[in-house]
């Protein structure tokens, strides 16, 4: 099972990669979306799967599920959503400000 | 060192005097100050002492007097206070910034004094290097001129870097030896012969020594030195910093004597350098630019008798002439400083009066300036090594020595050797040639004033005293040389090469103008002069080889090349990959990431792949595996964006089932949340989209991408396996669940960590948001500003 969801996480790091690679700046932000996925599926999966029952005393009996990763995920899912909003927002006054949204066309100026 | 912290002082306060008369007392009271050393000196005493600067590293600064750093010392402050007195003469009292250039001068004086007198490698550097800075302001003293700052450039290009060399040098003698000091290092030679650094050391500082002694091939920075003021050029030039790399040669003579290499080096390239120099020289037209040429021709003299002495080293006895080199070293060392500096001084003074230092304009100056006249005479014909001048005695010595190369039985010197006085006496020859050509061309011939800028005549008193007094000791020295060979020069001697005499007294040298016999250099001197004379008088006629030589082929056009070639190049190579686009560095560190862990798991054996522990695999987790790679799938091969967000949208809500599957409640929720909103602000950015960026088009597919974005894949995987196949620590999870309901009082154990054992990492993914939403804000906000403010505007 774990080797299997690894593989899928090297498939969303490909993609993600392949997606911030690209010239529209609406494609990188989904990138950088698909790579979050793939980190915390990533965390997920290195903590060990199936190991034990739902992190809950009055649900379940023991043994449990690793808790800690889950709570290193929840703040992961947490901080990249606040970035991908703040990154989203970026690029849509980018788009306001320069007109364009491709990355081709975005250069620095020439002093710089 | 302190006085050059008033001069500032003294020349805003007191207008009507010229500050250089404060700043004569410093280099005069120093000079008697070392004066009333000699007779200890001599006697073959040495003085020491210490003042502890980094005492935790080491370094410290020692003075050590002997012979040589006497001599030294002697020349930097009795010259410099001639420079000085002629300096007062030279430059206007109220059209020159008289304070800086006497601050600079000042500082110089201190780091030359510094550099002579330093026993410790590291203070010896940090002197080094505050005379190549202090050089540099002094040269580009007049900044608004072009040719002032090129030149300053240049030598502090060129000075700096070999400086650096020679830093590098110091090191490894340091790291041989395991001490900072030269005299210690000395008594350690028979160690550091062995040593694998040995050459390397030997190597780099004479690097340092040849850049600052204007030594082939660097000698081109002095000739563009000459745009410094005159007294700058007398000072620096000819008698002082030129000669910091003589005195490195000769401080470290007793060390690296005993390698071949040495010798060879510092001779053959003294030789060379003297012949190249004496060559170049008659090509000049302007009179600084000869005495340039003629200073590097000079120091080859010098440092080729360097490396001669070194030879003593090895064959103590076979020979008794070879014993004169280093003698004939020191002697040259200190005729070429008076006459050096004189000749600097009337190039300066026939510039002071004419206006102009080409030597096409000049002539026939004899009758009008005649006391300058009779100066650059003894000069001259000093330099050109003719009786009754001191140039001759040590001219003489200098043939000797290196006729007395060719009687060696090793190092090659028996076949080779027969080179050395040949070359010698052709340099000679040419040394001949330019010292009547400066004279000469200067003060006799037609007299032509519609080609000078001024009506000359001869110069103010004071500009004459120091040329007469240097033109004075020039033939003073010829006349009483053994007194100044044993007051000096036996000593320095002494300490060049201590161990063939225990003290100064043993150097059984006598030096004469007349040996009461013909010898073979005194027949060469004959064949010089009788040459010299037939090539003068027909210097028209050959003069003109001198345009046969192509520009291209010269060493300046070289430096010029190089630091273009340095610029343009390293410019091409930085715009060749410092694009300006994104996906260029993307791509760089994607691809370096990939390569980089790639290759290390593959070099240190690290991957393996183990199916234990881990869980069996269920059809539902297929189905979801499936869902999740054709929202993938969706989101990269989407013809719309709009269906990309929504591939995006699905992948993300897959993970959310994902996390149901693997018993996590709460990531569940929170991803459902925030995939919602998610997929809602791409809408909103997209529905934002201007007209123009409306073209949907599918992505192109590039091959690099592909590729790069592949091999992160591969990567994440392949370490991500390794990492989980060889688990070795077990979790620390038990502590939680055990102690989560009677310490923390809770059952959720996600939350309980959030918020309980983790509460830190919760308060600032709080601050995260908090700054994100203000951040969101003030973008938005400033933006409607920024209209709002375009508006007043138009």
């Amino acid at each position: 099972m774990e080797s299997l969801i690894l593989v899928l996480v090297g498939v969303l790091v490909a993609v993600g990669t392949y997606l911030i690679l690209s010239k529209q700046l609406l494609r990188v932000i989904l990138g950088t979306a698909v790579l979050s996925h793939a980190a915390h599926l990533l965390i997920l999966t290195m903590g060990g799967l199936k190991k034990g029952n739902v992190p809950l005393l009055e649900e379940s009996e023991g043994p449990y599920t690793d808790a800690l990763p889950q709570a290193l995920i929840l703040t992961a899912i947490v901080i990249s959503f606040a970035v991908t909003a703040f990154v989203l927002v970026l690029g849509y006054r980018a788009y306001k400000t320069n007109g364009s949204a491709n990355f081709d066309e975005l250069r620095g100026t020439p002093d710089e | 060192m302190l006085a050059a912290i008033f001069v500032p002082f003294l020349y805003k306060s007191i207008k009507n005097i010229h500050t250089g008369w404060f700043v004569l007392a410093v280099p005069a009271t120093l000079a008697i100050i070392y004066a009333s050393y000699i007779t200890r000196v001599a006697d073959g005493k040495v003085f020491l002492e210490e003042l502890p600067w980094i005492p935790s590293l080491d370094i410290s600064v020692v003075s050590y007097l002997d012979g040589l750093s006497l001599l030294f010392s002697l020349m930097i402050t009795g010259i410099g206070s001639l420079v000085v007195l002629y300096s007062i003469f030279y430059l206007d009292k109220h059209k020159e910034k008289l304070h800086n250039f006497y601050v600079y001068l000042l500082l110089f004086m201190t780091a030359m004094l510094g550099v002579v007198q330093s026993d410790h490698l590291i203070t010896l550097y940090f002197f080094w290097e505050l005379t190549s800075i202090s050089s540099f302001l002094l040269i580009g003293y007049w900044y608004t001129r072009d040719a002032s700052r090129f030149g300053a450039l240049k030598s502090m290009m060129i000075t700096v870097g070999g400086g650096l060399m020679m830093l590098g040098g110091f090191i490894l003698l340091y790291l041989m030896g395991g001490t900072y000091s030269i005299r210690e290092l000395i008594v350690m030679v028979p160690n550091l012969v062995e040593h694998p650094l040995f050459t390397w050391s030997l190597v780099l500082i004479l690097l340092g020594a040849f850049t600052k002694s204007a030594q082939f091939p660097f000698y081109i920075w002095l000739p563009d030195a000459m745009e410094a003021p005159t007294p700058v050029s007398a000072y620096l030039h000819s008698a002082t910093m030129v000669k910091a790399g003589i005195y490195l040669v000769a401080r470290f003579t007793p060390i690296f004597a005993v390698s071949e290499l040495w010798i060879w080096l510092v001779t053959g390239v003294g030789i060379l350098t003297l012949f190249w120099g004496s060559f170049f020289a008659v090509k000049q037209t302007d009179l600084k630019g000869i005495l340039a040429f003629s200073t590097v021709s000079q120091l080859g003299l010098i440092m080729s008798l360097l490396g001669a002495s070194a030879v003593a080293f090895h064959d103590n006895g076979a020979t008794d002439t070879i014993k004169f080199a280093a003698f004939a070293a020191i002697f040259h060392l200190i005729n070429h400083a008076t006459f050096k500096g004189s000749l600097f001084m009337i190039a300066g003074i026939v510039d002071h009066e004419t206006g102009t230092r080409d030597i096409r304009k000049l002539g026939g100056l004899m009758s009008i300036m005649p006391i300058s006249f009779t100066v650059a005479a003894i000069g001259s014909l000093s330099m050109a090594g003719l009786p009754p001048f001191n140039g001759f005695l040590s001219k003489e010595m200098f043939l000797t020595a290196m006729l007395a190369l060719q009687n060696f039985e090793f190092f090659g010197f028996d076949t080779w050797g027969a080179l050395f006085p040949i070359i010698a006496w052709i340099a000679s020859i040419f040394t001949f040639i330019y010292s009547f050509y400066f004279v000469f061309r200067t003060f006799t011939g037609k007299y032509t004033p519609e080609k000078l800028p001024h009506k000359p005549h001869e110069a103010p008193i004071g500009m004459l005293i120091s040329p007469m007094i240097l033109a004075a000791l020039v033939v003073t020295i010829f006349f009483i040389p053994n007194l100044v060979g044993d007051t000096f020069v036996k000593p320095a001697v002494q300490a060049i090469q201590p161990f063939l005499y225990d003290s100064p007294k043993d150097i059984d040298i006598h030096v004469a103008a007349w040996h009461g016999e013909i010898t073979p250099e005194l027949l060469m001197t004959f064949g010089i002069v009788i040459v010299g004379v037939l090539l003068f008088v027909a210097l028209p006629k050959w003069q003109g080889i001198y345009q046969k030589f192509p520009r291209a082929l010269t060493l300046n056009n070289a430096y010029d090349k190089i630091m273009l070639g340095l610029d343009v190049g390293l410019n091409r190579v930085s715009r060749l990959y410092m694009t300006g686009s994104m996906r260029h560095y993307l791509l760089y560190m994607f691809s370096s990431i990939a390569a980089i862990v790639i290759g290390s798991l593959f070099v240190k054996d690290a991957f393996t792949v183990s199916f234990q522990n881990t869980a069996p695999i269920n059809p539902y987790e297929i189905i979801l595996v499936v869902v999740l790679l054709i929202g993938t799938a969706i989101t990269i091969l989407a013809k719309s964006r709009l269906t990309a967000i929504i591939g995006l949208g699905a992948v993300g809500y897959t993970v959310a089932l994902f996390f149901v599957i693997f018993n996590a409640p709460d990531l569940a929720l929170t991803q459902l949340v925030i995939e919602t909103i998610s997929v809602a602000l791409f809408l909103l950015a997209f529905y934002h989209l201007p007209k123009l960026g409306k073209r949907e088009e599918r992505m192109r597919f590039q091959l690099n991408r592909a590729i790069v974005s592949i091999a992160v894949g591969v990567m994440v995987t392949l370490v991500a396996l390794s990492a989980h196949s060889q688990k070795l620590i077990p979790t620390i999870s038990k502590y939680y669940e055990e102690t989560v309901y009677s310490k923390a009082g809770g059952g959720n154990i996600v939350n309980v960590i959030l918020v309980d054992y983790r509460g830190f990492d919760t308060l600032f993914e709080i601050t995260v948001l908090a700054i994100a939403g203000m951040g969101i804000l003030a973008m938005i906000k400033l933006r409607m500003n920024r209209k709002e403010k375009t508006h007043e505007n138009k």
